[in-house]
């Protein structure tokens, strides 16, 4: 009897095994041809795909780098940075304010704010183009850093408004004894506790707008101020059929968020659980 | 001092606010705005035409293909995404497995969702690729050269393998949201459930289920909303082809606007998309309220 289920356990836990292993080489195995392709020659891509590289061409990844990646790269980190820093400093701040003071009209401010939440890009795509192009932004960075920061605020302030709630007000009234100002207490108490909703906010706004694709799409023509999605996609009509150099510029490109995730894993996992209950 | 303490708080608020209003709901009112006009984009000029931007795109040929592709890769991805997701999440969570091969097995399965939806479509116009594609030459070498397909080429699969790119990135993505909600289940209920002599299928079923339900219908409405607003999956493979056998909502709206430069159509399909979209969020809030308290 109990070597029966033994035995049972085991095939089960071998088949399990199995199984996710199975799932794993689902993921790896396209990932796997493509590096292993964009260290080929064209000519031996067209000859085997499946067969190894006779000689490995890390120049690959050298050509499609100066073909215009380093460029998308820098764009993609400045666009990328202010947006982040923008969203963090005002979405902490609308947190701060509504969860710290007795607003009068703060219940229906929180619903309108949250109420974006709900609320797609595709929706406001022609009349955001028509209004940048009046306000002479088309075609600049702001054009990118305004709708991302205005889009990711509602996700962002609801992240915070939770922890801040959990935040003891003791903390603050021994500050108040002191003769704290309600700024000072924002900059010197609650942003300091708040560290980890900051990281997790961060990297999961991070993860959006550094592979955002639609308003770059529109709000953006020149070639010089492209970030990394946008570019890929001119970078195939650049290289035609320089099939490999697409491939090393594709994984190059795609490097970042997942080192990221890896070195990161926690504050990933709790940004996007966090918002996907909520939001 | 007093008026001081009142107009602070106010402070703090509005360059949030102001963002919001003027990006999100400004953009979002002249939409529904510009869907009774035509306008184009190098003109200010607008005509009023009442609603004949939504007969356009009712009576219009492709409407009906695109709708079919939009409910196509909802079903679907509702079934692999959130039902096989789901499933991914109870096996990882099995006692059977070490945790560091838990951890792994997670891990890769997510990772897809952490590149940009262009660079997985272009990485998957290689692997569709007839002459020189994964597919192809695998079947090619497993002997099965018959079974090889033009795959985005091909009218009646290009949405299909669309949707089973999506699959690819997203499946992962749901299941480490559902293997969140079953870790905060409280061992509580579980450890009850085993006294009383529940297996673990039925543990599963009638304890962890139910009790993360929530995260559940949540994933379900995401997903959803994700397949209303698809665009870059479709941009950067088909472009919506061959003719319009792969076309969607969000693809047709850009279209429109930037390439026929018919505007008013556009904004027309952006209510469409508003309508469903925001029905399908206020759903959403309704369950994660009920959850709450």
């Amino acid at each position: 009897m109990t070597d029966n289920y033994t035995m049972k356990h085991m095939v089960l836990k071998v088949v399990l095994h199995v199984f996710l292993l199975f799932l794993v080489a689902v993921i790896l195995f396209p990932v796997c041809w493509l590096v292993l392709n964009s260290l080929k020659t064209n000519q031996e891509m067209f000859l085997n795909s499946l067969a190894l590289p006779k000689q490995w061409m890390f120049v690959n990844y050298a050509t499609a780098w100066g073909k215009g990646l380093l460029a998308y790269f820098k764009n993609s980190i400045i666009v990328s940075a202010i947006s982040i820093s923008c969203i963090l400093l005002l979405s902490s701040m609308l947190a701060y304010g509504l969860t710290r003071f007795n607003l009068p009209g703060g219940g229906f401010i929180f619903f309108l704010i949250l109420g974006g939440m709900a609320l797609s890009e595709q929706v406001a795509l022609v009349p955001l183009y028509k209004i940048l192009q009046a306000v002479k932004l088309y075609n600049t960075r702001a054009a990118l850093v305004l709708p991302y920061v205005a889009f990711r605020i509602p996700f962002t302030m609801f992240l915070m408004r939770s922890y801040f709630i959990s935040i003891p007000k003791e903390l603050e009234e021994a500050a108040i004894v002191d003769g704290c100002n309600s700024l000072q207490r924002f900059v010197k108490i609650i942003l300091p506790i708040s560290k980890p909703v900051l990281a997790s906010c961060a990297i999961v706004n991070l993860n959006h707008v550094w592979n955002e694709f639609l308003f770059a799409n529109v709000f953006l023509e020149n070639k010089k101020l492209m970030t990394i999605p946008l570019g890929l996609m001119t970078f195939q009509g650049d290289l035609k059929s320089d099939y490999v150099v697409m491939l090393a510029g594709i994984l190059i490109s795609s490097l970042p968020m997942v080192l990221l995730f890896l070195c990161m894993s926690k504050q990933f996992v709790r940004g996007l659980t966090a918002g996907a209950v909520k939001g | 001092m007093k008026k001081k303490t009142k107009l602070t708080p106010y402070l703090y608020v509005i360059p949030g606010l102001v963002m919001v209003l003027g990006f999100v709901y400004i953009p979002i009112i002249v939409n529904l705005v510009y869907s009774f006009f035509r306008l184009s984009s190098y003109s200010t000029s607008m005509k009023f035409v009442g609603l004949d931007n939504f007969r356009r795109l009712f009576t219009n040929d492709t409407f009906p293909i695109m709708m079919r592709n939009n409910i196509y890769y909802c079903v679907i991805s509702l079934i692999v995404q959130v039902g096989f997701g789901t499933f991914l999440a109870f096996l990882l969570e099995s006692k059977l497995l070490g945790n560091r091969f838990k951890s792994i097995c997670r891990n890769i399965y997510f990772i897809p969702a952490l590149v940009s939806l262009t660079a997985v479509g272009l990485m998957f116009n290689f692997i569709y690729n007839p002459q020189l594609g994964l597919l192809n030459t695998f079947l090619k070498h497993v002997g099965l050269a018959n079974l090889q397909q033009t795959w985005l080429g091909d009218k009646n699969l290009a949405i299909f393998c669309i949707i089973a790119m999506s699959q690819w990135q997203f499946t992962g993505y749901i299941t480490l949201l559902m293997v969140v909600a079953f870790q905060n289940v409280s061992t509580d209920y579980i450890e009850a459930a085993i006294i009383d002599g529940a297996g673990p299928v039925r543990r599963a079923l009638n304890i962890v289920l139910p009790l993360a339900k929530e995260q559940l219908l949540v994933c379900s409405i995401i997903t959803v909303i994700g397949a209303f607003k698809l665009f870059t999956e479709v941009y950067s493979t088909t472009v919506g082809g061959p003719g319009n056998s792969s076309q969607v909502l969000g693809l047709f709206l850009y279209q429109n606007a930037f390439l026929h430069d018919d505007m008013g159509m556009a904004a027309a399909t952006g209510v469409l998309i508003f309508i469903i979209t925001v029905t399908a969020s206020i759903f959403q809030l309704k369950i994660s309220h009920s959850g709450e308290v």
